[in-house]
Order: structure tokens, then sequence, then C-alpha cells
């Protein structure tokens, strides 16, 4: 059974790789590189995977999310400036793509037991972009030996 | 894995019906979907695009060439059409929302390989139109390949509804 939790955070940004020019940069990100900075109100939905406890009838104490939630990503991300304030974001770019991958990387470490396992990160910078993070199912490694054959 | 997903919009019309049938016939299978002028929707397109991101922009695909390629393969040629009518692909095909995302996932793939013959690293993953808040359709571009064509205008075949 999955269960998801959603998070919300904003903060603000900049895309740019530190050895290009201004130029080569705002060629490459648009006025996601502008110079200043910018913002999103970021909303992350996390799916954990696990079975209802036969005595407590939960995959997990919500309770317990909510505050890993709080923890790995609203304390540390909400109203801050990823590149300036959000290890490791001072040396990788802080693209969508790249925070839902550190969220999963936060994430992952807290939910290490067997019965419950981190199954998607969700991040919208807007209602109309999200990148998913999924956990690699021996499903999907066949898929993908299908498609190279 | 990691897919990313953008979300486009179009607003056209469309009339389901089968030339074969007779209007009662129509209206019997499709309901209010089959009112001889058509009606319309706002859609809501999802591409999903999965891949590699580049160590160095954090990137699987830059927005804008998404973007461009959804614009240009798609959203210039449904936007405020008649989709019976106004779009070659849609040609002799019943619009139902399963059609229309067959269609426009292949568009989709044909543009899409053309984008990336420079090397991508990234695939496009899959496509889900979404007719109104209550309706959705989702084709992954893995079957695609196994999928049958789209349901003719013509073929008069027994549809099991």
């Amino acid at each position: 059974m999955f269960v998801t939790r959603k998070a919300e955070f904003s903060a603000s940004h900049i895309c740019r790789v530190a050895e290009w020019s201004d130029t080569q940069n705002h060629e490459f990100f648009g006025e996601e590189a502008n110079p200043s900075g910018h913002g999103h109100n970021y909303v992350v939905e996390v799916t954990l995977e696990g079975e209802p406890d036969p005595v407590t009838g939960m995959v997990i104490d919500l309770k317990q999310v909510k505050s890993i939630l709080e923890e790995e990503i609203v304390e540390p991300m909400d109203h801050r400036f990823l590149n300036y304030e959000v290890p490791p974001f001072d040396s990788i770019v802080p693209t969508t793509a790249n925070v839902a991958r550190e969220i999963w990387k936060r994430l992952e470490a807290r939910f290490d037991s067997p019965a419950v396992r981190l199954a998607r990160v969700r991040l919208f910078e807007t209602a109309d972009l999200y990148v998913d993070v999924i956990a690699d199912s021996e499903m999907e490694s066949a898929l993908d030996g299908e498609l190279a054959a | 894995m990691t897919t990313l997903t953008a979300r486009y919009r179009f607003s056209a019309s469309h009339r389901l019906y089968l030339s074969s049938l007779s209007d009662e016939e129509n209206s019997q299978l499709f309901g209010k979907c089959s009112n001889p002028y058509g009606h319309g929707h706002d859609y809501v397109l999802s591409v999903t695009v999965r891949g590699e991101v580049d160590p160095q922009t954090g990137l699987m695909i830059r927005k804008q060439d998404l973007d461009r390629l959804v614009d240009q393969a798609v959203l210039r040629n449904f936007s405020h059409r008649n989709l019976n009518v106004d779009i070659a692909e849609m040609d002799e095909l019943v619009p139902t929302t399963e059609n229309v995302t067959l269609v426009i996932a292949r568009l989709l793939q044909a543009a899409w390989r053309s984008l990336s013959s420079e090397g991508s690293g990234c695939r496009l993953w899959a496509v889900h139109l979404q007719e109104t808040d209550r309706n959705g359709f989702e084709i992954r571009l893995n079957d695609l390949r196994r999928q049958t064509t789209p349901i003719s205008i013509n073929e008069g075949m027994v549809l099991h509804v």
C-alpha cells in the first residue's frame, strides 16, 4: 500500500553554472538565471510503501512522517535562498530535478526500516512543472533491458 | 529513476460519432458527446520525460526546449480547433480522448526523434491527457509500439461500452 504526505516550502534560487559567463547562463537557462534570483512555492509529495500494521492499522504513523518532512525539508529550505543557504546547492544547480533528488537522498536515510520504504518523491516547482524521483523496481529494470535489446 | 512532467493546456471542440451509425444510434452509443454540433473541452496535456540529470546543469531537458517541441508538435495545431475537421492526423478517427491521446503521443514521439538526434540523454516517457477534471487518459511511450490502431469513424465496429 502507498501512503502520500504533502509538505510545502517557499524558497528562492538561481539556475546557473558557476564556470559559465552571465551571457552563457542566460542563453542556456533563460530567466531562471536572472542574477538576483527568484522564488517558487514548492510542493512536495512523499509516497511511502508498506503494509498496514495488523494492530495499529497504519503503514506508518503520519505524525512521524510529518516531523521527518519538517526536519529534512521544511525547516532547512522554507524561506531560504537555496544557492546560498542550503547545501549542496552552493555547489550544484538547484534545478527542480536536483532539489527533488536531494530531498530523496535526505528522506531515504530516514525511511530505512524494512517495513516502510520510500517509493516516490514528487516535487512541484509550479502547478505545471514537477519532477518525480521513483524507487527503481525490478520491473523497470527488466523493461529497460527489453528496450535496450 | 527521475522524470520531469510539464503541463500544457489547449481548448478544442469535438463530436463523437461513427458515420456507419444513424444519429439515433450514435446518440445511444455516445450520449451527449454525440450532439450534432459538437462541444468543447479545456484539455490539460501532461508530458513526461525520463532521463539522466546532467551533472553540470542539473537538467534532464531544458524546459524551453520541451515547451517549443510541445507547442510545435501539438498546441499550435490543436488549440481552438475542431478535432473532427481541423487536425489532419485525426482525420477519420473518432476524437475520443483515448484517440486524441494516442495521436498526440505519436506526434510528440515523431518530433522528439528530430530533437534528440543530437544525443539527448533523455526520452519521452508518458503522455497524459485530461479531458475534464474527472476524465484522464495516459499512455506510456513504451506501450505505444504495442498499441492497436485508433478507432476509425468508418469501421462501424461494435464498441463495448
